[in-house]
């Protein structure tokens, strides 16, 4: 990252996406600068995977536009990763499905061991380097693709989900490695319908509904005191012991 | 005409006794078409990969086109590639006509169809598992294409095995391209024709056996590969 360009602040200018006739994303402006993890947060169904979708340039927008420090997604590709819900590993080893990811990165095969040894130790993967990877568990894969996204040393981390299918030892761990990117200088971009989470990790949180997003505060203050009817709701809803 | 217990009689005695004319034919049509299947897999894995990762105008229809190719008809397979390689045709002057590299390039026709629209369909259905991943990590077009056939390499045994029945199985194709030449251009299946209709059964049915018998240990062999990657990569 240091002596390269940053690719943030990343600007969202009235994006909509739509689907089959259906609006998924209604005009969603908003910027991103480096340093607060963001909590991307809202119900099933409100838009956010296909937010963080369109964020990464998975997705092209409907209208509107993604751009990275003034440049267009294409410039930005390299600064950034992404952890799916469910992981999908190549099948060969632990190991060399960071490699795989260091290849298509460019990164010169002399360095590549090391940085995805490296990046298998942070998360407590060495030991199971030459393991194929399929046949880690569910919350090791999930590590494992965090570690493929450590290796790549990017600037922005989209994680979308990352613990739904996961149980609560596997999420403690999963949190704990967003944590140590989080206290790395990167910049987290998370979703999630789990508020505890959301308050575990988040600086931040941007709250969806349907489409469309109604609140933007500090973890805190939304919390506290959220200052919109659907986030009121939503909270409510998310917590039965309220 | 002999009977049916006395073909079988000597058949199985042929085979006991390694007949060196019998091992000849035998060993000829698996080069023959290992060689064409290797040929047309080399070729058609990363065709149907490309296919199906791609996205361009006209792939729809050649989806069906090579769907239906692989329907082809042996006989009309070997009359186009018996025009290509007859001496005024346009490939006259390689003078491959009627040897065991002819046989090779119609099999190798015979079966790429197969091989390539099979393999398409395979990675359609894991490109939809892996797509995300794999844009995500700036992987696209054909460094994908690859990715997804080395990683489902198993499950392409699959096609490149019906590809393998297909050739050793075919008869139209190498008869005609081959002329079923003694000693040069006979196979399998072309001797079993041949030696049905001469009345010399227990020659035909030997051969009949050992088709069978090759086309299930190969078969056999794969599956087992298969399983055991399976276990051991997930």
């Amino acid at each position: 990252m240091a002596g390269f360009a940053s690719i943030l602040p990343l600007c969202l200018r009235e994006l909509t996406f739509a689907a089959g006739g259906r609006a998924i994303i209604r005009g969603v402006s908003a910027r991103f600068d480096a340093g607060p993890a963001t909590i991307i947060l809202g119900a099933n169904g409100a838009g956010k995977s296909v937010l963080m979708r369109l964020m990464h340039g998975l997705l092209a927008p409907s209208s509107g536009e993604v751009s990275w420090n003034g440049q267009g997604p294409a410039r930005a590709r390299r600064g950034q990763a992404m952890v799916f819900q469910r992981p999908v590993m190549l099948r060969r080893s632990a190991l060399a499905n960071v490699l795989y990811a260091l290849e298509l990165a460019g990164i010169h095969a002399p360095q590549r061991e090391r940085q995805a040894m490296d990046a298998l130790e942070e998360v407590g993967l060495a030991a199971v380097a030459q393991r194929p990877a399929r046949v880690l568990s569910g919350g090791e894969q999930q590590r494992l693709a965090l570690a493929r996204a450590w290796a790549l040393h990017p600037e922005v981390l989209f994680l979308d989900e990352p613990t739904a299918n996961l149980d609560p030892g596997a999420t403690r761990e999963i949190e704990a490695v967003i944590r140590a990117f989080d206290a790395s200088g990167t910049k987290i971009i998370m979703s999630t319908h789990n508020l505890g989470q959301a308050r575990r990790l988040g600086d931040e949180v941007l709250c969806i509904h349907q489409g469309r997003l109604v609140e933007r505060a500090p973890v805190e203050a939304f919390f506290a005191k959220p200052a919109s009817a659907e986030a009121a709701a939503f909270i409510k809803g998310e917590s039965p012991w309220a | 005409m002999p009977g049916t217990a006395e073909a079988v009689r000597g058949a199985l005695g042929l085979i006991g006794a390694g007949d060196p004319v019998l091992a000849g034919i035998v060993a000829l049509s698996l080069a023959v078409s290992l060689s064409a299947v290797a040929l047309a897999a080399l070729i058609g894995l990363p065709l149907g990969a490309a296919i199906a990762v791609g996205r361009f105008p006209g792939r729809r229809a050649l989806i069906v086109l090579l769907n239906a190719l692989m329907g082809l008809p042996p006989v009309v397979v070997g009359l186009l590639i018996y025009l290509l390689l007859s001496r005024a045709g346009p490939l006259g002057e390689m003078g491959l006509l009627f040897t065991p590299s002819a046989m090779v390039i119609a099999q190798t026709v015979l079966v790429l169809p197969i091989i390539a629209a099979l393999c398409r369909q395979a990675v359609e259905d894991a490109w939809v598992e892996y797509e995300e991943q794999l844009r995500s990590l700036g992987a696209e077009g054909l460094r994908a294409a690859l990715t997804l056939v080395w990683d489902i390499r198993f499950s392409l045994v699959t096609a490149v095995l019906a590809g393998l029945g297909r050739a050793l199985a075919e008869v139209g194709a190498v008869m005609i391209v081959g002329g079923n030449i003694d000693g040069v251009t006979r196979v399998m299946t072309t001797t079993i024709a041949l030696e049905t209709s001469k009345g010399d059964l227990p020659l035909a049915l030997s051969l009949g056996f050992i088709l069978i018998a090759l086309v299930v240990l190969l078969n056999a062999a794969a599956h087992l590969i298969k399983e055991a990657a399976q276990r051991r990569y997930g």
